[in-house]
């Protein structure tokens, strides 16, 4: 048998071992592999990733890294056995991750400070395809940098007040943003010119703004937007004006976000979440838990929808039909078999993982924080999620499951936001006092700290290929960073 | 057919006279002035009635128009605010006063030239006599060495007295103090902190070593509930201030903060 085969691979290596652990592997969603096999003692992660890949028949071998009750195995089996007393009468159960292809080199370095902005910064993103950079700030622009010469390059004037949000379309052909009036401008990127007049219909400022996946149509034309005002609105970028109006919830919203599988979900400070659908805007399913105003919320395959087809390797596509059809690659694998899963961060310390498509019942209460949950993340790779709180430390919880996985202290200011690097092995996290910092979700240790930062960080983003971080703040200039 | 439509039948099929809009501007100017002249000359009953009605036209024009102006209350202010915040951040109250030191390029030059710009550079001179009050001991009360302090003092927590005998200088536990109230200088706002120790008195090394505290003294207050953060972003907690009052004649001491 191949399994057997492969097994007798290993074993081959070492012969004079007799010394054997029973192992089942199982995938990350508790799929076994094979049958369980006899391993000798002395197969550490390097032939245990040979043998996955062996027994998966992957052309190309794959990185992958094994985890033995929620830790992760760094030595050989036998270490392992005699560090933790296992007994060895039992079947190992070892858990496979796929890792990314590719390694995200950890910024290190401020490699400039670009004044600009006469007031503070609020929020930052890259475009999906991580070639521009935008930033929103109090002093009612928005500014559009050169990231190559790393200056300015288009001040997009138009606001008449804050800009609390911006979004890039997944395509990367629109920028939205929205101000604390409740307008809502879109920009042309290129020409740094505004298409169309101002969107306006919300009557308090907009808390959030999310772009319809590229996959589910491209080019991309709807967005949604969350206001202060209880409201959430469709738009459609070429007919310039509202599609549907969301209305539900009794308090603001704060979050919002476009599901991969065409479903907006909001979160609100009315303490639910409501799920809709999108070509009537009815209202599907209502999520109850939270004991307090709902912050954030997080989707499993977030990172894929925001950054559509681009990926790491930089490759630009030509025609919608062909982005949309990678793109939608592109989100069933990261997918995978299981439905979309979402985590809500809550003012209640406290966040639930749902599976919103399954039921309406939580699949796990995530409860550590001593103070509330200001931003949750996943990793691009759906299988951790962060947590930010005002508690000055940032937490990781399994993706899959909920169950908690490590803390990461070390700011001394409640954290404001956090940025996972593309390749899900690092974590950014940004804070009140003023510094930066990076995490290493391998070693679970503070990798880099990245004071520079003269106030308040107020948002992160690191950039979908990996290269640049970027972080605006209270000192009115927007700093990049670099590996 | 009634004389008025001959008018409007007329000007139908002919138009306006040439000069009519001209004479009704005219007549119209004229008016106010008719006006005035029949206010002027009316007396008695007549004058009343019509001054009256002046009276009240005129009122009922100023409401109008004070209706129609554009008035600076009422107007919605849509002027953008100093401080913006981030979306998560606009529904809390945030007390603003929290903020880190912008100046800190110049904190750092000021401590390179090891001196600090004290808000007090100079301070009156406390001679010994005011300072300290001689008190006599022994049975006899002929001993003069034992001295009791006049002015505020900062005594430490771990402070453990020393035996009577021993005990050369008195600081009263009425004129101790463990909190002061400083001033930041550039928040305008005035915090109660805790005194960590008293870092320089003017008058003398004497003086700081017993802890008094007069007008001048550099005191080391606990800043960690202000949230003062350095570049590197640790927490600041001691930080230094100088005393503004005479704390022995007001009960209390009022510091400005050294940033």
């Amino acid at each position: 048998m191949e399994v057997e085969a492969a097994a007798a691979m290993v074993m081959e290596e070492d012969r004079e071992l007799n010394k054997r652990v029973i192992c089942q592997l199982t995938d990350s969603e508790g799929t076994a592999l094979g049958a369980p096999i006899f391993l000798p003692e002395s197969a550490g992660p390097k032939e245990l990733q040979q043998l996955v890949n062996k027994l998966l028949d992957n052309e190309e071998k794959m990185p992958y890294a094994f985890y033995v009750s929620d830790h992760e195995l760094v030595v050989q089996l036998g270490l392992y056995l005699q560090k933790n007393k296992v007994s060895v009468e039992k079947v190992l159960n070892i858990v496979y991750q796929p890792q990314a292809v590719f390694r995200i080199r950890p910024v290190t370095r401020c490699s400039s400070t670009i004044a600009g902005h006469t007031e503070a910064v609020l929020s930052v993103a890259f475009s999906p395809d991580g070639r521009q950079l935008a930033s929103g700030s109090g002093d009612t622009t928005v500014r559009l940098w050169d990231l190559n010469t790393q200056t300015p390059l288009f001040t997009l004037n138009g606001h008449k007040n804050w800009v609390l949000c911006i979004a890039w379309s997944p395509d990367g052909k629109h920028l939205v943003s929205g101000s604390k009036t409740g307008e809502l401008l879109c920009w042309d990127p290129l020409t740094g010119k505004q298409s169309g007049n101002p969107l306006t219909g919300h009557k308090k400022w907009i808390t959030g703004i999310s772009w319809e996946p590229v996959h589910l149509s491209a080019p991309c034309r709807r967005f949604v937007s969350a206001s202060k005002d209880g409201d959430a609105r469709i738009w459609d970028t070429t007919l310039k004006k509202c599609v549907i109006c969301l209305t539900g919830h009794t308090l603001a919203i704060t979050c919002v976000k476009w599901g991969g599988d065409g479903v907006i979900y909001t979160g609100s400070q009315d303490c639910t979440i409501k799920m809709w659908e999108t070509t009537q805007g009815k209202l599907i399913r209502e999520l109850k838990g939270h004991g307090h105003w709902v912050n954030s919320l997080a989707l499993s395959t977030e990172y894929v929808l925001r950054t559509g087809a681009f990926d790491h390797t930089g490759k630009q596509y030509s025609s919608p039909e062909e982005m949309k059809k990678v793109a939608l690659e592109r989100y069933n694998k990261t997918k995978g078999s299981v439905p979309e899963r979402l985590v809500s961060g809550s003012d209640d310390f406290t966040m639930f993982l749902w599976e919103p498509a399954v039921s309406k019942h939580p699949k796990n209460r995530m409860t550590g924080h001593q103070q509330l949950v200001n931003h949750v993340y996943f990793s691009p790779d759906g299988l951790w999620v962060a947590s930010a709180s005002f508690d000055k430390s940032v937490k990781l919880w399994n993706g899959i499951t909920g169950n908690f996985v490590a803390a990461f202290r070390g700011h001394v200011g409640p954290v404001y936001q956090i940025s996972w690097s593309a390749d899900s092995r690092l974590l950014l996290s940004g804070s009140k006092d003023s510094t930066l910092k990076v995490w290493d979700i391998r070693t679970q240790k503070l990798k880099q700290d990245l004071p520079g930062h003269a106030d308040e960080v107020f948002a992160v983003d690191w950039s979908p290929d990996g290269e640049k971080v970027a972080s605006g703040g209270k000192d009115k200039v927007l700093k990049l960073w670099m590996g | 057919m009634p004389q008025g439509d001959y008018i409007d039948l007329h000007r139908k099929r002919n138009g306006y006279r040439h000069d009519h809009f001209e004479r009704k501007r005219k007549k119209e100017a004229r008016e106010v002035h008719k006006r005035s002249q029949i206010a002027q000359k009316t007396l008695g009953i007549k004058g009343k009635l019509l001054s009256k009605k002046r009276y009240a036209e005129k009122a009922l024009m100023k409401k109008t128009l004070a209706m129609h102006e554009e008035s600076s209350t009422r107007r919605k202010v849509d002027e953008v605010e100093e401080g913006a915040r981030p979306a998560y951040l606009l529904d809390r109250d945030e007390t603003t006063r929290a903020k880190v030191l912008s100046n800190t390029i110049k904190q750092k030059r000021k401590e390179k030239a090891g001196k600090w710009e004290v808000p007090l550079p100079k301070v009156r001179p406390v001679a010994e006599d005011e300072m300290f009050r001689v008190i006599r001991s022994g049975k006899r009360k002929t001993k003069q060495w034992k001295r009791m302090i006049t002015k505020a003092t900062f005594v430490g927590p771990s402070f453990t007295r020393k035996p009577p005998k021993y005990e050369r200088f008195i600081r009263p536990s009425g004129l101790r103090f463990t909190k002061a109230h400083v001033t930041h200088p550039e928040l305008k706002c005035t915090f109660n902190l805790e005194i960590i120790g008293v870092k320089k008195n003017p008058n003398g090394p004497m003086y700081t070593s017993l802890g008094v505290m007069t007008k001048g003294t550099i005191i080391e207050v606990n800043v960690s509930e202000l949230g003062l953060v350095t570049p590197a972003g640790k927490v600041v907690w001691g930080k230094y201030a100088q005393v503004t009052n005479n704390p022995e004649n007001d009960g209390c001491i009022n510091a400005v903060l050294l940033v």
